[in-house]
């Protein structure tokens, strides 16, 4: 990597890729940002904003992708340019399902709005976020760096998503339990809580991608798990 | 069996295959020039080893040293030693007609014979007297030109010159021509470089069968199609040998620096 291409143009390519997923990264966290704000708030305008914004995501990941297989074919990369090539499809697809989730949040929005979600619990949802917003903006950083080191401490720390995500969906349960009224919209927050939750997977799932692009090997070891909610289907206390 | 026991099993096969030729501390000289230093290198059996690397790097003159074509050049001297089997192939001893029956050539422009097709593919076999009769010339020519992929194209016109082939098909014929004598080791200097996609397509398919019988070494300017046709790949560069690896190791993610800007296209 510390040598340019002979072709420069290739390098231009690799250039768009880079900004391209760059962009997309911004643009992703920016909609969970903004579609958690709206479940909070009960702003149906800015949840508006959000849904309609996954169509810029959605296009540039196909242009992404397009153009990936349009160097590929051309240029026939080796070693770690065809792994860049490679992670770059990878990593657009996985801001991709970001954007989406943050889409079905934003749609939410409705549902949940008017009901009055307790504070309690959107304090949590809030932390969920932050938690999550974090982690993908390391993860941008990350990518921007190709810190193998960097991405590897990224995916240990995914276990603190899980453990709050959990303490949440037991929340949610007890409230559910309470009172019958409270089934339709704290369904909902479940729903949204595990798209905040799914996010932290996504930016897992890109600092694997980034460590394969930087090193050319799998980073080692199972990915730490602290997601017990498979388990908690009969809460009872 | 899991897919990961599979590779693994295959990759220990890969690591047990037994060498065909080992050179050790292989130097070329050019006169006062050094091309080659100490160039430790082992061939596998039945293994398609490619050399590349950017032109001068030596390459072609490590390929030549092991069927002795550099004692054709005045003021051409090899040190160190390359075995085949067993056999010191410098040692006074060799014969090196035998050695070349042994481990035969193609080179980078197809060169058939100014004879027949027929002419071409059995000229071999009858110095080397490996043929008595007819039938058993017919029968080798026919072999030969199967084995090269050309016996369909050709069959009915083996009296006709050889040079009126096109070039892919002249290529395979001189692949004929080497396979012919049943040598053990295949060198190949640039095979395909004159050659359209479609004839090194089939050139490539043919070095692919080939395998099972043969051992062969290519030298290719093209990455991908060292990485097509090869199971191992060596790395020359400034008449050093840089890095020997895993076909599949070498053009994903290599060890040496300088193999990663060669096969990547970028300033080393």
């Amino acid at each position: 990597m510390t040598h340019a291409h002979i072709t420069s143009a290739f390098d231009e390519e690799l250039k768009y890729l880079t900004r391209r997923i760059s962009e997309m990264g911004g643009l992703a966290e920016q909609m969970v940002a903004d579609s958690v704000r709206a479940l909070v708030n009960s702003d149906l305008a800015l949840a508006q904003k959000v849904i309609s914004d996954d169509a810029i995501l959605d296009d540039a990941e196909r242009q992404i992708g397009e153009k990936a297989i349009v160097t590929i074919a051309k240029r026939q990369p080796m070693a770690a340019d065809l792994r860049e090539i490679m992670g770059s499809i990878r990593i657009a697809a996985d801001l991709e399902r970001v954007g989406d989730l943050g889409k079905n949040t934003a749609k939410r929005v409705i549902a949940v709005a008017g009901s009055g979600i307790p504070r309690k619990l959107a304090r949590g949802l809030e932390h969920l976020a932050e938690l999550a917003l974090i982690q993908l903006k390391e993860v941008l950083d990350v990518y921007a760096s190709r810190s193998p080191e960097k991405a590897n401490s990224i995916r240990e720390r995914d276990e603190e998503i899980d453990a709050i995500y959990t303490s949440l969906f037991r929340e949610l349960l007890t409230y559910m339990m309470e009172d019958p009224r409270n089934i339709t919209p704290c369904t909902h927050l479940l729903f949204c809580a595990k798209n905040i939750e799914r996010i932290g997977d996504h930016a897992t799932n890109i600092a694997e991608t980034i460590y394969y692009m930087a090193t050319g090997a799998q980073p080692q070891g199972e990915r730490p798990k602290d997601d017990m909610t498979s388990t908690l289907g009969s809460v009872t206390d | 069996m899991s897919e990961a026991a599979v590779e693994k099993a295959l990759d220990q096969k890969m690591n047990t295959v037994p060498l065909k030729m080992i050179g050790k501390d292989v130097s070329v000289y050019y006169g006062e020039k050094r091309a080659l230093f100490d160039v430790n290198l082992n061939i596998r059996e039945n293994t398609v080893t490619a050399l590349i690397g950017p032109s001068g790097c030596g390459k072609s003159t490590f390929l030549r040293t092991l069927n002795r074509m550099n004692d054709t050049i005045e003021n051409c001297r090899v040190t160190g030693r390359i075995t085949l089997d067993e056999d010191d192939i410098y040692d006074p001893s060799i014969d090196v007609v035998e050695l070349r029956a042994r481990v035969g050539m193609v080179f980078q422009k197809p060169n058939p014979f100014p004879k027949s097709i027929y002419e071409n593919v059995s000229y071999g076999p009858r110095i080397h007297g490996l043929a008595r009769t007819k039938a058993d010339f017919d029968e080798i020519v026919e072999t030969s030109l199967q084995k090269a992929g050309l016996w369909n194209e050709v069959k009915d016109r083996l009296q006709e010159p050889g040079t009126g082939l096109s070039g892919g098909q002249q290529q395979r014929l001189c692949i004929a021509r080497a396979v012919a004598v049943s040598p053990e080791v295949i060198l190949m200097d640039e095979p395909c470089s004159a050659l359209d996609p479609i004839a090194t397509a089939k050139v490539e398919e043919l070095i692919h069968e080939l395998r099972a019988n043969f051992t062969i070494v290519i030298v290719t300017h093209s990455m991908q199609q060292a990485a097509r046709v090869s199971q191992r790949t060596a790395m020359f560069h400034l008449g050093n040998l840089v890095e020997e690896n895993d076909t599949d190791k070498m053009f994903t993610n290599p060890d040496d620096q300088r193999t990663q800007d060669y096969i990547m296209g970028r300033f080393g």
